[in-house]
């Protein structure tokens, strides 16, 4: 496996949401190369028949009675939003680009 | 009597018993330490006087008619800048929350404020808990009180430094990796990592769900205990909470009193020893504490963790893939920063530019390529069946013995920009996340100082999960008998 040739930084940035500049991008691209070599040592282990850890205690769903209770206030969830709409919703970009619209 | 320097929860509980110090003195005293020692030490971010203030008088009114709500009503603790208090802000250290303010109180917070214990300042920590030394705060360098030219450790930096500079009786951090004991131990405090779900993570910001534990950051171990029995139990709001009825809890158990290392096993992981790095005064720490034990009557045997070596690995694919899924919440939709860009998906990636630091960033896209497919299996399955044997390891060293003897660091405290890659400093982490992946629990107690530099130097003890009563009774009594006494600044 050589990491260099998958380690694809512009892809993985743009699945993970984040803009990199070249500079930027050119450092991480060979921090994450050394990080994932040094990895690669799981590979030398057999794990055959052994079960995957995902939480560090027995976790299973755990449900409610299906009651409504009091919540936090509408205004106080919106306090920390960085744009609204009429003080009561949050303003977000449009989602559906001009040429989606035409369909 | 007054408060001084190292003041413990109990004395400073004494103090307001016996009315020789108010709430209002003592949080007075604590936030003019804040004003003359904050600027060369930079371990607390924020503080509101006023609020502080206001509690401390309904504290003392509280106490005056005879109501207190714990003995420990009117103490101030510092709290890691990860964890909500109601109208404070919150912003784990990084431009992306800057101006969050918390809209409720995390779990924890509102059981300390049930105690009568009032919230002091929030403390510098690595930008969302991703760091071992503070370096990646997004707002200011936080200096180790006993050299300022070292690094105070991380990611809750800033707790440690705080407590070990008297600036507060004691702090609450979080621990995903190491994240209270390292700091704890550079600073020369104790350092406890509960086992998980010991306490809630309501109102913590996530970093690795499956690995964040809150706990204290103290001056000895009994207010460790103290600060453990407020602040623990079962919360619906946390389902990985667990359930009181069930719990073998810290203060409240036969073990506490009369605790007694007779008969008890002590064991130390001879892969944690004969390590290549590990410093000398590190080494004799721990070699000198397994003479203490068996000067008091346990048996000192060596176990062994196979697994061990593969822990940073294990650790740094799972923390990152969980990561990069609990931070895809910051998106400039609800709250945080907003960067304008033409369209949605543009939005979303320069305020994750702008907003995340560095170390945020390697560590979002290093969880994003374990998670991605074609590498699923071979990073990321992989790890997490590499923690499974990691913790099949503890499961039979605790068959072998009671309590784990190891370093809880390579090297004391280290100088600013001496780790010169991300890696090297992920390296430092190996005593520690072991235990996370494991999900026991581990406390490092201050046992030696370095005879070239004075730099305080801790031993870590660890116990199966769910067993604070032994770890707390064993580290009290190392913490009496350790070969040096005092851990307060010269």
């Amino acid at each position: 496996m050589n990491s260099d040739k998958y380690f694809d930084i512009e892809g993985i940035a743009k699945l993970a949401r984040i803009n990199l500049d070249v500079k930027e991008g050119q450092k991480l691209r060979s921090d994450l190369t050394q990080i994932v070599n040094y990895v690669k040592q799981l590979g030398e282990l057999k794990l055959d028949g052994i079960e995957p850890t995902a939480h560090a205690t027995e976790v299973n769903n755990i449900f409610r009675e299906d009651i409504a209770e009091e919540s936090f206030s509408r205004g106080k969830m919106l306090s920390n939003a960085p744009e609204l709409v009429d003080d009561n919703l949050v303003a977000v970009p449009k989602v559906i680009s001009d040429d989606e619209e035409a369909f | 009597m007054a408060v001084k320097n190292n003041s413990t929860l109990k004395e400073l509980s004494l103090l307001l018993s016996f009315g020789e110090e108010s709430s209002v003195s003592i949080c007075s005293h604590f936030i003019s330490k804040i004003e003359n020692l904050n600027s060369s030490i930079s371990a607390i971010l924020e503080f509101d006087r006023a609020r502080i203030m206001k509690a401390a008088e309904e504290s003392d009114m509280r106490r005056k008619i005879g109501k207190v709500l714990s003995p420990y009503d009117g103490i101030p603790i510092a709290v890691k800048d990860n964890i909500c208090v109601e109208g404070e802000r919150c912003s784990c250290a990084s431009k992306i929350l800057r101006d969050f303010v918390s809209p409720y109180d995390a779990t924890v917070i509102k059981k300390m404020k049930n105690a009568g214990l009032i919230p002091l300042g929030r403390t510098n920590m690595d930008e969302f808990a991703m760091g071992s030394s503070c370096e990646n705060s997004a707002f200011m360098k936080t200096v180790n009180p006993w050299d300022r030219n070292v690094v105070p450790g991380g990611s809750s930096g800033g707790s440690a430094a705080a407590v070990a500079a008297s600036l507060a009786p004691a702090a609450l951090g979080s621990d995903t990796g190491g994240s209270i004991r390292q700091p704890a131990a550079f600073c020369g405090v104790v350092g406890l990592k509960p086992s998980y779900g010991k306490i809630s993570r309501y109102g913590l910001v996530a970093f690795a769900s499956s690995l964040d534990q809150i706990g204290p950051i103290t001056n000895s171990v009994s207010d460790a205990r103290i600060l453990m029995d407020i602040i623990s139990g079962h919360d619906e709001m946390d389902s990985t909470s667990l359930d009181l009825k069930n719990a073998n809890f810290a203060g409240n158990n036969a073990e506490g009193i009369n605790f007694s290392l007779k008969g008890k096993r002590i064991g130390i992981p001879s892969e944690c020893i004969d390590i290549e790095g590990l410093d000398g005064t590190v080494r004799k720490s721990v070699i000198r504490a397994a003479e203490i034990f068996k000067d008091l009557g346990a048996e000192i045997k060596t176990v062994s963790l196979p697994h061990w070596k593969y822990s940073v690995s294990s650790y740094y694919v799972i923390a990152t893939a969980e990561a990069s899924a609990n931070l895809a919440r910051f998106d400039g939709i609800r709250y945080g920063l907003r960067k304008k860009a033409a369209d949605l998906i543009g939005m979303y990636s320069s305020t994750r530019e702008e907003g995340f630091g560095e170390e945020v960033k390697r560590r979002i896209l290093l969880g994003t390529f374990v998670l991605s497919s074609g590498y699923y299996d071979a990073y990321y399955l992989r790890a997490q069946k590499a923690r499974t044997l990691i913790r099949q390891d503890y499961k039979k060293a605790f068959a072998d013995c009671d309590v784990i003897l190891s370093p809880v660091t390579p090297t004391p405290a280290f100088k600013f920009g001496s780790k010169t890659s991300p890696l090297q400093m992920y390296l430092s982490d190996i005593f520690t996340i072991s235990v996370n992946l494991a999900g026991n629990c581990a406390i490092n107690v201050p046992a030696e100082k370095c005879s070239e530099t004075g730099l305080p130097v801790s031993i870590q003890l660890t116990a199966d999960f769910n067993n604070e009563a032994l770890l707390l009774g064993t580290a009290e009594i190392f913490e009496k008998n350790r070969p040096e006494e005092n851990f307060s600044l010269p």
